[in-house]
């Protein structure tokens, strides 16, 4: 029972609003502590497993060229782009995006998209641009609640989109844990059985998108908004 | 043969140049907190395969204790002004997009042919990590010909990657501490007590019940841990195998599919979820919990979906009732 006292940290840092980073770290002390272990040893599964999952961080790679692209007029040529697409609004551009992504994923391109370089050099701005278009005005608010969906896009399509591939990691992690505990599953069978939640994630988050373009228009018809740039 | 080392060589230099960079950036108060916080970050990635475990989680505390305790600003990066940017935007035109397309082209390209590639006898990358190296021959090659287009100094490309890492902050080194609390977790045998205690606690008479505990467990124990491969052995060795299985005749694949994006659906809402939620708020200027609440409405529509979907499917459709 007492190893649970992680979880408990992790919990109470929560509702406390401690920086996550010190609560997973203490919850990580305590609870190998509280299992017994010597402190070296807690240290050395923590540092191991840290080690192991540096290919996590190498998400940031991308950083300075994509800076480099911004700084010399990227985002603002993403916005020019769309401008001259007529019939592009954010919830219509954000939805092709989401379908792009969850295709791609099902077909095992997860590669293609990500929040540092797709969403924050592409995505975003279009959508931003698009949403202003339609309207002549955005406010603040609105564009930064139409930069949120572009980021809730790209995880959505990633998420519910992985699974119907067969040799995605979640895949062989169920494959994997079910064979340890004498259970025999096909990759296959895993990958038909996430295809009725990826369509119904389509739909709901799609849905979500499209509307965004009414709530918009109705906002900002009714407080006029500001001039984009 | 290029390898994941590699890769991790590129990082580690990218932000070893951070570092160096912050330590002399004097518009930051908290210059040397950035300096070593990235520092520590670059020898990790430099030097981690050879320190020895003791000593990579000694570097993970430091990192947790400088991230935590607030040690980390923002400094000067001196961006282009808006119109000199429009300007640009004008005179370059569509042609900007390219480099910024050869990054996920270069990983499209990897994970589907340079996997297969191989020169001089063996393979050109290493096919179990192809899509991350790709990713990393990208950025090489698009900064290589951003660089030359646009006549800009690497200097210059660390301070506009720097601008973004630090607006990241602390939050970037949150999904390698995840991994770590996941493996104590996993010495300790969490799993195990938590299992015990939730078929004691909560009553799962009934195949729905069952089904619901299970979707929801999934979704919430993804919510503390950041991520549903930590929550999946958990949950279905506690719930999953035991009750919907075995008691109920439940199909293995149904349960473990439909299981497993429940589990998505609670990282949707986490901020433990750092890369998919707070990285993508920090990169795009928002509020921190700004991704959470445009998702939250669909991964509770969806949860509610999965937990449906399971107790029509689980029971009567499957391979294992042959």
């Amino acid at each position: 029972m007492l190893v649970l006292s992680g979880i408990a940290i992790v919990v109470f840092g929560f509702l406390l609003r401690v920086n996550p980073l010190l609560v997973v770290a203490a919850a990580a002390l305590v609870t190998g502590l509280a299992a017994g272990l010597h402190p070296l040893a807690v240290l050395a599964v923590l540092g191991k497993a840290f080690n192991e999952n540096r290919y996590v961080s190498l998400v940031f790679l991308p950083l300075p060229v994509i800076g480099l692209l911004d700084r010399h007029g990227l985002q603002e040529r993403a916005r020019m782009l769309i401008m001259r697409l007529r019939g592009a609004t954010a919830g219509r551009l954000l939805f092709a995006y989401l379908l792009f992504r969850q295709v791609l994923a099902s077909l095992g391109l997860t590669a293609i998209g990500g929040h540092a370089q797709m969403v924050r050099p592409l995505i975003a701005p279009m959508a931003e641009a698009a949403a202003t278009r339609a309207t002549g005005h955005a406010d603040a608010g609105t564009r930064a609640r139409i930069r949120a969906f572009a980021a809730s896009a790209d995880n959505v399509g990633a998420f519910f989109g992985e699974d119907i591939f067969v040799a995605v990691s979640s895949i062989l992690l169920i494959k994997g844990f079910l064979q340890q505990s004498g259970v025999i599953v096909q990759p296959f069978d895993l990958s038909l059985w996430a295809i009725p939640t990826a369509l119904l994630a389509l739909v709901i988050h799609g849905t979500r998108l499209l509307l965004l373009d009414r709530r918009h228009s109705a906002k900002s018809s009714a407080t006029g908004g500001e001039p984009l740039t | 043969m290029i390898t994941l080392q590699h890769a991790y060589i590129l990082a580690g230099l990218i932000f070893a140049a951070f570092a160096l960079q912050s330590a002399r950036d004097r518009a930051n108060p908290r210059r040397f907190g950035n300096a070593c916080f990235w520092g520590l970050f670059a020898a990790s990635f430099l030097f981690g395969s050879y320190l020895g475990d003791v000593a990579n989680g000694a570097l993970a505390l430091a990192l947790a204790v400088l991230g935590g305790f607030r040690f980390l600003g923002t400094g000067r990066y001196d961006g282009n002004t808006p119109a000199t940017r429009v300007a640009s935007a004008r005179r370059r035109g569509d042609a900007l997009f390219l480099p910024a397309l050869v990054i996920p082209v270069t990983a499209l390209l990897g994970t589907v042919v340079l996997k297969y590639v191989i020169l001089g006898g063996e393979p050109l990358i290493d096919p179990r990590q192809a899509t991350v190296i790709s990713l990393a021959l990208g950025v090489a090659i698009a900064w290589v010909v951003a660089a030359l287009w646009l006549r800009e100094t690497p200097a210059v490309a660390i301070r506009e990657g720097r601008r973004l890492m630090d607006a990241i902050g602390w939050a970037a080194v949150l999904p390698q501490m995840l991994a770590s609390l996941g493996a104590v977790f996993a010495v300790a045998g969490v799993g195990r007590v938590v299992g015990q205690l939730a078929t004691h606690v909560i009553p799962l008479g009934t195949p729905f019940a069952a089904v619901a505990a299970y979707c929801v467990g999934m979704a919430l124990f993804t919510i503390v841990m950041g991520n549903a491969f930590a929550a999946f052995p958990v949950m279905t060795a506690a719930i999953g195998l035991p009750l919907l299985m075995y008691r109920f005749g439940g199909d293995p694949a149904i349960l473990g599919a439909i299981g497993m994006l429940s589990g998505f659906c609670g990282t949707l809402v986490t901020p433990m979820a750092a890369n998919f939620n707070i990285v993508p708020a920090a990169l795009l200027d928002l509020d921190r919990n700004a991704v959470i609440r445009a998702q939250w409405p669909t991964a509770l529509l969806l949860l509610l979906c999965n937990i449906v979907l399971m107790y029509v499917l689980v029971f009567r459709f499957g391979t294992h009732h042959g």
